[in-house]
């Protein structure tokens, strides 16, 4: 890596949940921490200057759900190209999920993806680490050696970890490294088959449903799996109203539950799905109208508390299919700020400070992370950001492999300027 | 001149009132030619149809291919075992190259939802809709309801119940959208395991009783209960269906009127219908057979973009 050279970051709005911050001034970046912040400051010699006037500096968001693919499906997307679509999407940090090929369950394994995120330069790349081996769901994997090579979590996303008493067992196994247990909740008795939310729209397009009981099932087991351990299970992608409300009843209890929703859960609904559109095919699949109304509810006072893209690159030829054939998922990390700005922000659900809270604050915190902060001596993970700017979403000049997105063409709010990592410029826009 | 229904007939939701009218007007004088001794009319000279039929079908795919024949169409029958889908061709290259031998016409019979509308959006010849997966099968509810119309006169007030696996019935939804679109009254009757569990966002009343289902209806449609329901457990056994669900003729003998009896075959006898009542006096079910042929050819007719008036001038064909 080159040398650190001094940033100042010039005349924007900088805006930091985690230290109350919220006003107009400069931020200076050395040695790859917040040196300074606020009022005006004089540039340092040979320090690079960013114009940010009109624009958000806030802590850079970070995502606890990505899919990267690496190794396995290099042809659909790379650690590389994963890492530099997320620092276009303003994301100075993302999770990489295990369900690789191999999974990612063991500290081999683990060590792969480190050092293919460093080598990518762009946004920092933590591993997730598989609960079970091969995300078989029968025996444990080593978390305590996947933890000391880097995983900061684990989880079997993907699938849902299927027994309860596995379930009990990582979340108290868990408790010695002080990582969350993330579960992809879904009954797989209830969801077997399933393409789409169960409802209307599924009866009239003759399309198995997935009720949304499926996922509120297993949310609520490991809710109560949860206050039996007192281990920390983190929600991977809740979509519907009933499992909002069981969190909520969860975190009133003091149970140490967390939760994240997907912007396309905070944006879409099941009628997307209508043409058999495969861009709108996910799992959890998009709900209906009162569950994003509910989540967004949830993000807002905090019962979710973080947004995570749950991104998901498939190949072109892949999504081509018959709607019940093709895979579940949809790219996230490039259109995550623009869809939250538009449906949260924008319609005056959420504040922008909120909004930066669960992308970014809330992430470091539940998974012991650097960043989601702009107090001096903090990493200087930053993202650069106009919340107000107008843009059409062209799926075919993502930095991403994956054009599997139900936005393309649309017009969304808020774009990312630059993002800064470990105070270096590993995105800027061009034009 | 544009075609009346437009490039495709994919399903009956999206269809006009006034566009189901149009087909069973249209099917009404070519019921005709299939009474002639020669059953052939020159409509179709040089046109190519080809029935692209993924899954296992019988009287639909001799249905089509009767009608395609009678109005002079090129046939070619491709069947799943013969195709190179089993070499892992996918859906897409099948249309393309199928097209690319200049076609005019694919029928297609596929066991995922929305497959018609998947080959529609890709090639340029026009598309029938011949059973997709859970979703629809426009052709079998269009000759329902020439059927119906044919029994009734009219379809505006009559009672219509459904009976049977609307869940997994593609010809459920057809004769659903169908039915309420001309203004009958639709009801579905059956175990709840079968029945969606929005059917009543559909606008059709629920009997959760057969019994109470004969009472109040003018026409049964019975539908097929396969046998990979039970296998699949969502009832315990075809023995206590018919026992709970079965129509009987004792059954029917209890209702107030003579109800219409339809089946969209093939029929397991003393399963869903009882064979007294399948080969009685109020069965339609080979009419509905007779119509299937008609009303396929009203398809093929219209879509070909023939206007709706010159069925009158195919009846003039050779006799």
């Amino acid at each position: 890596m080159t040398e650190h050279r001094d940033v100042l970051l010039k005349g924007g709005r900088l805006l930091d949940p985690s230290s109350q911050l919220d006003g107009v001034g400069d931020l200076l970046v050395r040695d790859g921490k917040v040196e300074a912040f606020g009022g005006s400051i004089a540039a340092p010699d040979g320090a690079l200057v960013i114009d940010c006037k009109g624009q958000v500096v806030s802590p850079g968001f970070i995502d606890v759900h990505c899919h990267l693919r690496e190794p396995g499906r290099e042809d659909v997307e790379t650690i590389l190209t994963g890492a530099r679509a997320a620092a276009a999407g303003g994301f100075t940090a993302v999770c990489a999920m295990p369900n690789t090929d191999p999974v990612t369950d063991n500290q081999a394994a683990v060590g792969f993806v480190l050092k293919q995120g460093r080598a990518a330069e762009a946004a920092r790349v933590y591993p997730i680490g598989a609960i079970s081996i091969g995300q078989k769901g029968e025996r444990l994997a080593e978390f305590g050696e996947m933890v000391h090579a880097g995983a900061v979590a684990v989880s079997d996303d993907g699938k849902p970890v299927v027994s309860a008493q596995l379930m009990r067992t990582a979340l108290e196994y868990a408790r010695t490294f002080g990582i969350p247990v993330a579960d992809h909740c879904e009954e797989p008795t209830l969801a077997a088959g399933g393409a789409m939310h169960e409802g209307f729209v599924s009866a009239r397009l003759g399309l198995k449903g997935i009720p949304a009981e499926a996922e509120e099932i297993m949310a609520i087991r490991d809710i109560l799996l949860a206050r039996l351990t007192g281990g920390h299970v983190h929600l991977c992608h809740m979509s519907t109203k009933g499992s909002v409300e069981l969190i909520r009843w969860g975190k009133e209890r003091g149970i140490s539950v967390t939760a994240e929703a997907c912007p396309h859960h905070l944006s879409l609904t099941h009628e997307m799905v209508e043409g058999y559109n495969t861009n709108a095919k996910m799992n959890p699949p998009l709900r209906t109208a009162a569950d994003v109304e509910a989540v967004q509810q949830a993000v807002k006072d905090g019962t979710i508390d973080v947004i995570a893209t749950d991104h998901a690159p498939h190949h072109n030829d892949e999504k081509q299919r018959e709607f019940s054939d093709a895979p579940n998922g949809i790219v996230g990390l490039e259109t995550a700020l623009p869809v939250n700005v538009t449906w949260l922000v924008k319609s005056g659900i959420v504040s922008l400070s909120t909004l930066i809270e669960r992308m970014s604050c809330a992430p470091a915190r539940l998974f012991n992370l650097p960043g989601g902060s702009l107090r001096r001596g903090s990493a200087a993970d930053i993202t650069v950001f106009d919340p107000d700017q107008a843009w059409t979403v062209d799926p075919s000049a993502f930095l991403s492999k994956g054009r599997n997105t139900p936005y393309g063409g649309r017009i969304l709010h808020g774009r990312v300027g630059c993002t800064l990592v470990d105070g270096r410029i590993v995105y800027q826009r061009m034009g | 001149m544009s075609a009346p229904l437009g490039k495709d007939l994919l399903g009956l939701e999206h269809l006009s009132t006034e566009q189901i009218s149009l087909i069973l007007d249209t099917a009404e004088p070519l019921r005709e030619i299939s009474e002639r001794a020669i059953k052939k009319v020159p409509t179709l000279r040089g046109a190519t149809v080809v029935n692209l039929f993924f899954e296992a079908s019988t009287r639909t795919r001799i249905s089509f291919e009767f009608a395609e024949k009678r109005l002079s169409a090129d046939t070619v029958n491709v069947a799943t075992a013969a195709s190179s889908v089993t070499k892992g061709e996918t859906l897409v290259d099948t249309a393309k190259n199928l097209e690319a031998m200049k076609i005019d016409m694919v029928v297609i019979r596929h066991a995922s939802s929305g497959a018609a509308q998947f080959l529609a959006e890709r090639i340029e010849s026009n598309v029938i809709n011949a059973g997709d997966g859970t979703h629809e099968h426009p052709t079998q509810g269009l000759l329902d309801l020439l059927t119906l119309r044919r029994k009734f006169g009219t379809l505006a007030g009559k009672r219509v119940c459904i009976v049977g696996d609307v869940l997994h019935s593609r010809v459920a939804r057809s004769n659903i959208w169908g039915l309420t679109k001309l203004g009958a009254e639709v009801a579905v009757c059956g175990p709840r395991s079968l029945l969606p569990n929005a059917i009543a966002d559909f606008g059709v009343q629920v009997f959760d009783h057969i019994e109470d289902a004969i009472q109040w209806a003018d026409a049964l449609n019975v539908l097929r209960l396969q046998l990979e329901r039970m296998t699949a457990g969502y009832i315990p056994s075809q023995r206590e269906y018919n026992r709970v669900f079965g129509v009987s003729r004792e059954r029917l003998d209890r209702a107030p009127r003579d109800l219409v009896i339809m089946h969209p075959g093939p029929i397991n006898r003393g399963v869903e219908l009882d064979s007294d009542v399948a080969d009685g006096p109020h069965s339609v079910i080979l009419d509905q057979v007779t119509n299937g042929v008609a009303v396929r050819m009203a398809v093929l007719y219209l879509l070909a973009g023939h206007a709706p008036a010159l069925a009158e001038a195919a009846k003039g064909g050779d006799r």
